[in-house]
């Protein structure tokens, strides 16, 4: 340490002594790690610590410091220094007080500029927030060094660019940090640099007998850039004092070691979601064994997690003001996936499992880092209720179901962004955004015309010309839309990602991942209750077509009821379950690049906003402009039965079809739950138990009222922490746009009326 | 033989009409009026849906799973439940076979039609008691206190577990007196597990719009926190679980 030395950082002990296992320590495997040598904890949350006056006081130093980034957008950022694993120096808090150290820049909150993505991302960002661009900057990734953005518009052709420009497939990473890349950072901890990169090497010279074919060079030049990455982190580590060369020898160490990784990770990528992984069982190890010898007590392995939380919770990138719009707030995902059950049925719960979430208590509800927990019914008891209580306490977690999950990508599976899971070191995603499955429908109505602009966007067909929508036309028209849309999207994505691994390689994040590593392509698709109660109306009722004088189809008139997505009736789930499972099967007949395995998800955030905005009425009877439902919601205010029905719809669609996850958030009034804080947790627990049983993926839990939000909207100021789960993960609600607080109010509130 | 009733809708809750998460079937009828009403779509048993017990027990199957896991069970409620004694009786006799926790929410008025088969199949009664005031209760609901009262003593001799329900309006079931005599009232039963006191609300006032009826207490203040907590202690007083 240059500043502080913790008496429990560096004490000369064997790393590893007191460890379990065998198989770990010949090859690089975490996960034998933590089977080997975890202790599972079946109790209740009573022997949990509030936070320290040390903590408080971190905390508050920074926290202090919000308002004022709040109101200008940033609060500083580096014009001049493109970020790097070492481009700057320390930086700290409070360096006398803080246990973990290690920030992005030279100052908390200052962020860094990342051009390697795109020149103009960096551009715009610093402009709208009243900086001007470093010239020289500017000429060196203008003139001298190609970035992301400018290789893959190199290579778009007319088709994608003109379906993008249309919004029909949208957000795509093409312009800025893919992101959703897990690093195995506790390898760090575990092995320490040293052997990292010895295993490096070795995999790399697995390569040299091979001939040099364009795939096999591109290998050996990533798994070189991943070795000269581990050599910056020991550099930019031991900027801080610290030797991560070799393993960590205390838990301290541990989540210093395993937290560098990931700072690493965040100088040198401004991806989407910069997830964290599953680390709080594998850090557990560490804690117990230091109890156990009484080298901390609980108060310190709390603070620990805590200040490992704070600085989780300031991870910065400059993006623009129109990506916050996108993303709702100024999101970086910082997974972490919490608890599961192992695949020999011990559940993966320690005592660190609920120092995570004591977090939320210790430093108040935050959005960052997206605490997730891998819910079982087979979870213990006490657990449960813990987590139950905190989603009740703070609307800050997030469910994805641990039984779908184990038998996919096993029991060291975390998520990234929202719902995706990988195996942690082992998968990775090429990050797909999605495409607009509503703007589809019209397109087959429209025979390839845009709706809002009348433009062709996709090949010509014939336009429906019926008064009125004929179910079997409207589908076979649909299905060959789809066909080209999937076409279009997944070759728009080989482009995107062999850009992104050739101009913005994620070195470091790949250095700890095993080489070689497996590669989901995640695709994605948007507005799915508005395409499948389009579909309903148009079988069950009598949809009328209006068209203006060139024909254009621009609205459409309901006659009669229609089942609606979202109410547990067969009658509209099938169709909602029918476009999954068939735009699945039309992505997976593309050839993906680099042989990736194709996943969907159905997965909106808050972008189900924007999506809205950009497509026109549509034949369910919503109107132009209006949000879609996030994720695989069923559409604000159709579903009558209330959040179980509604749930069990969503529940229907195959994970199969959707392994790239299905989100689905519920927002639910704390009398909805029951009369008094012990009943209402017990609920939360059944629901989540059923849910899971019944094949539901995930499930964001907002617990709130209306007149709370109502309040926060006229007096932001009075609600800085108030933080909601919106689809997939949580916000401040007062950083959200008007709209969007409108669009979240009006989403059905599940309460008892 | 399926029988036949009227039914308004059905929903599932939490934590709101009985233990746990409920499938609960709204039942089309009553005989009551009272001026708080938040349903008065279901007043009329005509203007429910036609619908057989199979038609009922279909839906519930498609939950029953979930309720099962998560804890809870199927709640009757209305409109008026007891006004269609025999379609009630039957859905109630097959959810206990399909080993489903029962619940019937009821004013009492009724509960003369209840049969002792009936009541064996209900695991618990939500009893809504309107006010303990002879004349209040008359000028509330339209009805009589009295029969409400029977089959709160016929359900406390038959051993079926009750929670009591009072809905709290201000003005008219505030009264310091009335309150604590059917507190008295309730403490010399020996089956009440708990009393609910509902603060009175307006959400119900947009249905008296769409049908086109007058909401007699659109200017009626919902209760202050301080009041409902009042009469909750009011019961607690009388050794009662009050919340």
């Amino acid at each position: 340490m240059t500043v502080t030395a913790p008496t429990d950082i560096g004490t000369p002990v064997p790393p590893w002594h007191g460890f379990a296992g065998q198989s770990w320590r010949e090859r690089i495997d975490v996960r034998d790690f933590i089977q080997a040598n975890y202790t599972p904890y079946e109790g209740d949350s009573s022997f949990l610590t509030g936070p320290t006056d040390r903590t408080t006081t971190v905390w508050d130093k920074i926290a202090a410091l919000f308002p004022e980034e709040r109101r200008r957008g940033i609060l500083d950022v580096d014009t001049v220094t493109p970020s790097t694993i070492t481009s700057h120096r320390p930086g700290f808090i409070d360096a006398d007080r803080e246990l973990i150290v290690g920030l992005q820049t030279d100052a908390p909150l200052k962020r860094a500029i990342m051009p390697n993505g795109g020149l103009r991302m960096v551009e715009n960002g610093l402009r709208a927030y009243g900086y001007e661009p470093d010239p020289f900057v500017s000429r060196v990734f203008g003139t001298y060094r190609k970035t992301h953005n400018d290789g893959v518009f190199d290579a778009y052709t007319p088709d994608m660019l003109r379906a993008r420009k249309a919004g029909i497939i949208t957000g795509l990473p093409d312009a800025y940090g893919r992101g959703r890349i897990i690093g195995d950072y506790r390898r760090v901890a575990l092995y320490g640099t040293a052997r990292l990169t010895e295993a490096k090497r070795a995999e790399r010279a697995l390569l040299d007998a091979r001939p040099s074919t364009a795939d096999v060079i591109r290998d050996r030049e990533e798994l070189a850039e991943q070795i000269r990455a581990l050599g910056e982190l020991e550099q930019m580590a031991a900027s801080y004092g610290c030797d991560v060369t070799r393993p960590a020898a205390t838990a301290h160490e541990a989540v210093q070691w395993l937290y560098l990784g990931y700072l690493a990770a965040v100088k040198e990528q401004n991806g989407a979601a910069m997830s964290l992984g599953r680390t709080s069982t594998f850090l557990d190890v560490y804690l117990a064994r230091d109890l156990a010898e009484g080298l901390i007590d609980e108060t310190r392995a709390q603070e620990l997690i805590d200040d490992f939380v704070i600085k989780l919770r300031i991870v910065r990138f400059l993006r623009t003001p129109e990506y916050d719009a996108l993303f709702s707030g100024d999101p970086t995902w910082v997974t972490e996936s919490i608890g599961g059950i192992g695949e020999d049925g011990r559940p993966l719960v320690t005592r660190t499992s609920f120092r995570f979430l004591q977090t939320l208590y210790n430093l108040g509800p935050a959005p960052e880092p997206n605490l997730t927990v891998l819910w079982s019914p087979r979870l213990p008891a006490g657990f449960k209720r813990f987590c139950a209580q905190v989603s009740i306490d703070t609307s800050a977690v997030q469910y994805e179901s641990d039984d779908l999950l184990r038998p996919n990508t096993g029991d060291d599976t975390a998520i990234a962004c929202c719902v995706s899971a990988m195996a942690v070191g082992r998968q990775m995603q090429f990050f797909g955004a999605r495409v607009n499955l509503a703007k589809a429908l019209l397109y087959a109505i429209n025979g390839g015309r845009d709706e809002m602009t009348g433009d062709r966007i996709a090949p010509a067909t014939p336009p429906l010309t019926g008064e009125y929508l004929d179910y079997d036309e409207l589908s076979a028209a649909y299905d060959r839309t789809l066909d080209w849309l999937a076409a279009t999207y997944v070759n728009a994505l080989n482009v995107i990602h062999y850009m992104h691994d050739k101009y913005a390689y994620e070195r470091l994040e790949m250095a700890l991942h095993d080489h070689p590593v497996h590669r989901y392509l995640a695709c994605g698709i948007a507005g799915l209750s508005v395409a499948a109660d389009s579909l309903s109306a148009v079988r069950h009722a009598r949809v009328k077509v209006i068209r203006d004088a060139t024909g254009l189809a621009v609205d459409y008139v309901v006659e009669g009821d229609y089942p609606a997505y979202g109410n547990n009736d067969d009658r509209a789930d099938a169709i909602a379950t029918g476009l999954v499972k068939s735009f699945m099967a039309k992505v997976a007949r593309q050839p993906a690049y680099r042989d990736a395995e194709h996943t969907q998800s159905v997965l909106t955030i808050t972008s189900n906003v924007v999506y809205g905005h950009h497509t026109g009425n549509t034949p369910d009877g919503r109107r132009a402009g209006a949000p879609f439902a996030p994720g695989a919601n069923p559409m604000n205010g159709r579903d009558h039965h209330g959040i179980v029905a509604s749930a069990l719809s969503v529940a229907k669609l195959p994970y199969d079809c959707a392994r790239d996850g299905i989100s689905l958030t519920s927002t639910i009034t704390p009398e909805g739950l029951g009369h008094d804080p012990a009943e209402r947790a017990g609920n939360l627990v059944g629901i989540l138990d059923a849910y899971t049983a019944a094949g539901g993926f995930h499930m964001n839990v907002n617990v709130l009222d209306r007149a709370t939000l109502q309040d926060a909207m006229e007096h932001p100021e009075n609600y800085p922490d108030l933080t909601i789960r919106v689809s997939g993960y949580a916000v401040n609600f007062v950083r959200l746009t008007r709209e969007q607080q409108l669009d979240v109010i009006s989403r059905t509130f599940h309460g008892a009326l | 033989m399926s029988t036949t009733g009227r039914v308004h809708s059905w929903d599932l809750s939490t934590g709101v009409d009985g233990p746990g998460t409920r499938f609960v079937l709204f039942i089309s009828g009553c005989p009551l009026r009272c001026l708080y009403c938040a349903n008065p779509d279901t007043w009329h048993m005509r203007d429910g849906k036609e619908l057989t017990t199979d038609d009922v027990m279909a839906e519930i199957e498609k939950y029953r799973p979930f309720i099962t896991t998560a804890g809870g069970g199927v709640t009757l409620t209305g409109g008026e439940p007891l006004l269609q004694p025999a379609f009630t009786a039957e859905i109630l006799h097959r959810c206990k076979e399909l080993g489903l926790h029962t619940a019937l929410d009821t004013s009492g008025f009724l509960g003369a039609r209840a049969t002792d088969a009936l009541l064996a199949d209900t695991d618990l009664v939500l009893l809504d008691i309107k006010s303990f005031d002879v004349a209040a209760y008359r000028k509330l609901t339209g009805g009589e206190l009295a029969p409400t009262l029977n089959f709160a003593t016929r359900l406390d001799q038959l051993g079926i577990p009750v929670w009591i329900r009072y809905v709290l309006v201000p003005g008219r079931t505030d009264d310091p007196a009335a309150v604590d005599g059917l507190a008295a009232f309730v403490a010399g039963l020996t089956n009440v597990d708990r009393v609910d006191v509902l603060p009175f609300h307006k959400l119900g006032a947009a249905k008296y719009d769409a049908l086109g009826i007058p909401f007699p207490l659109r200017d009626t203040p919902v209760p202050e926190p301080a009041l409902t907590e009042r009469v909750r202690e009011q019961f607690r007083e009388h050794g009662l679980r009050a919340l």
